[in-house]
């Protein structure tokens, strides 16, 4: 392991902000895609149902 | 009968547009004084000293250019949409993207090359001189029709859509962006003593390849517009 | 019956690509998974920090990988486009329209993480570099391509007139490219480029390929989820000037 404590993975060297905030909103918009397609897909199913 | 040749069409296009707009003078008139009016606004944010102004002269200029060219895109195809005469004109046995040159060309002259006359003095109120003067002046007549021409895709592919206006420009501006940057950077390179000749012969390069491929794809799209 | 091999001609048409693409997608999504795991575990605990730039650096996990998906996915998108046109196939299109999203979707990560890693190292939130800005460029690509579409009504000419658009903007990105780098070497402009990145270990290529692999995967499960929402959606509308009837609608379920 190259890190000493979880604080120190966390901290990243003094980038922690920059490294985090990316790899969360990659994380963030990634799964926000994932939602809308799965409730399109939904309100498509919905739709066709009241047929 | 027989039928006129694609150089006869071509001229019967330009000179029809060109009549049509010389009985509405006031197309040129605004192109003219849109181009006057915006770039007499920065001077006036931006504050009035030369270093400044020259410094800013040739991104100021070529950008009022091209927006002008935008906004005038919209009288390129809609008025003949509008009463029919553009489905004739799809149905007239010459090559579709010839009769785009034609058009477009009528339209440049009447909103292109006023601004392109008009140039030098722009560049003179922007403290631009000699040398530089003639480079911005060139850049212009090289990179105006490219516009146009680039432009008549955008305009072809919204015909007819509400709020085509805004959508017009939001599809053709990353079209613009290599035209304005050569053609920008040719004026600042000669206002720094570099050559710029790089950039206008770039400049050329887009012209013809505007040329050669921009009509065409400007014909495809009328086609799909009008189907 | 022939044994000849799957006859692949038979998934172009909508009907039968929808359960298809049904089958497909949990492997994909999974694969996905999988390999975003095994990259990160790479990215954070075996690729060690680099000298110049410390552990900023290991945003390239992430920020590579989505700018090479952005680029890909517009080739990929305008080549459908481009099937769609030539041979007039609505499938084809209806791939391209759900590409579209998922690619802006990348472009967008990748300019994000992309200042994120310019702040630390150039010091500057932006800068006008040639692969930065033809980035920007690609998005407005993108977003126009999509508003085009959903600014037409008429399904066929929406279609068309998008592909067209795909087609005409896959030209300009190297065009682009050249030309901001041209004015950026002109201009003295940014000396560090994305691309000295730190001299990469053997430990930090594989994870970011093992990355651009995880998105790969996440890119074809997105897409074909949405082209299945797509192809239902398509179904109840009439489409291309025929005029829906009853026993279309009824057949569609």
């Amino acid at each position: 392991m190259q890190w000493g404590s979880v604080a120190e993975f966390v901290a990243m060297g003094g980038y922690g902000l920059y490294v985090w905030i990316s790899f969360g909103a990659t994380a963030l918009c990634m799964g926000g895609e994932v939602l809308a397609v799965w409730r399109r897909s939904a309100a498509v199913v919905a739709s066709r149902n009241e047929l | 009968m027989s039928q006129p040749s694609m150089s006869e069409a071509l001229r019967g296009v330009v000179r029809r547009d060109l009549l049509l707009a010389m009985r509405r003078r006031s197309d040129v008139a605004m192109s003219v004084f849109f181009v006057v009016i915006v770039a007499s606004l920065f001077p006036l944010g931006v504050g009035p000293e030369q270093a400044v102004l020259r410094m800013i002269a040739s991104g100021v200029l070529w950008v009022t250019a091209l927006l002008a060219c935008l906004l005038s895109l919209g009288r390129l195809f809609t008025a003949d949409y509008l009463d029919g005469v553009l489905e004739q004109t799809l149905l007239i046995p010459q090559p579709l993207a010839v009769l785009v040159v034609g058009k477009v060309f009528a339209h440049w002259v009447i909103s292109g090359l006023p601004v392109v006359l008009l140039s030098p003095l722009l560049g003179l109120q922007f403290g631009l001189s000699g040398d530089s003067l003639v480079v911005l002046t060139l850049s212009l007549l090289l990179g105006t029709p490219t516009l146009s021409m680039i432009g008549a895709i955008g305009a072809a592919l919204t015909l007819g859509l509400r709020g085509s206006g805004l959508l017009v420009a939001l599809l053709v501006l990353p079209l613009f962006i290599p035209v304005l940057i050569f053609g920008a950077g040719a004026v600042t390179n000669s206002l720094a003593g570099i050559g710029s000749e790089a950039n206008l012969s770039l400049l050329g390069a887009c012209f013809m390849l505007s040329l050669a491929f921009a009509p065409w794809a400007t014909a495809v799209a009328l086609r799909i517009a009008l189907e | 019956m022939s044994t000849a091999g799957i006859n692949w001609f038979k998934y172009s048409s909508p009907q039968a690509f929808h359960p298809l693409a049904g089958r497909l997608i949990p492997w994909f999504a999974a694969a996905a998974l999988g390999l975003s795991g095994v990259g990160l575990y790479l990215g954070f605990f075996v690729a060690p920090t680099d000298a110049t730039q410390g552990d900023a650096y290991r945003i390239i996990f992430v920020h590579v990988p989505a700018a090479w998906m952005s680029m890909f996915l517009y080739v990929i998108m305008a080549v459908w486009a481009g099937i769609g046109l030539g041979l007039n196939a609505r499938p084809s299109f209806m791939m391209a329209q759900a590409i579209a999203p998922t690619g802006a979707l990348f472009t967008f990560l990748a300019l994000l993480t992309g200042s994120m890693w310019g702040k630390p190292t150039w010091g500057a939130w932006w800068v006008w570099d040639a692969r930065l800005t033809s980035e920007l460029i690609l998005l407005f690509q993108y977003i126009g391509i999509i508003l085009l579409r959903s600014s037409i009504d008429d399904l066929r000419r929406a279609d068309r007139a998008s592909a067209v658009l795909a087609l005409v903007g896959v030209v300009n990105v190297p065009i682009i490219y050249f030309s901001v780098r041209w004015w950026n070497t002109l201009h003295q402009g940014a000396s560090v480029s994305i691309t000295a990145a730190p001299s990469m270990a053997g430990s930090m290529v594989t994870a970011m390929l093992v990355m651009t692999l995880a998105f790969w995967m996440y890119s074809f499960a997105v897409t074909l989820a949405r082209m299945r929402c797509v192809i239902v959606e398509r179904e109840r509308q009439p489409s291309w000037g025929k005029q829906a009837t009853i026993p279309d609608v009824v057949e569609a379920r």
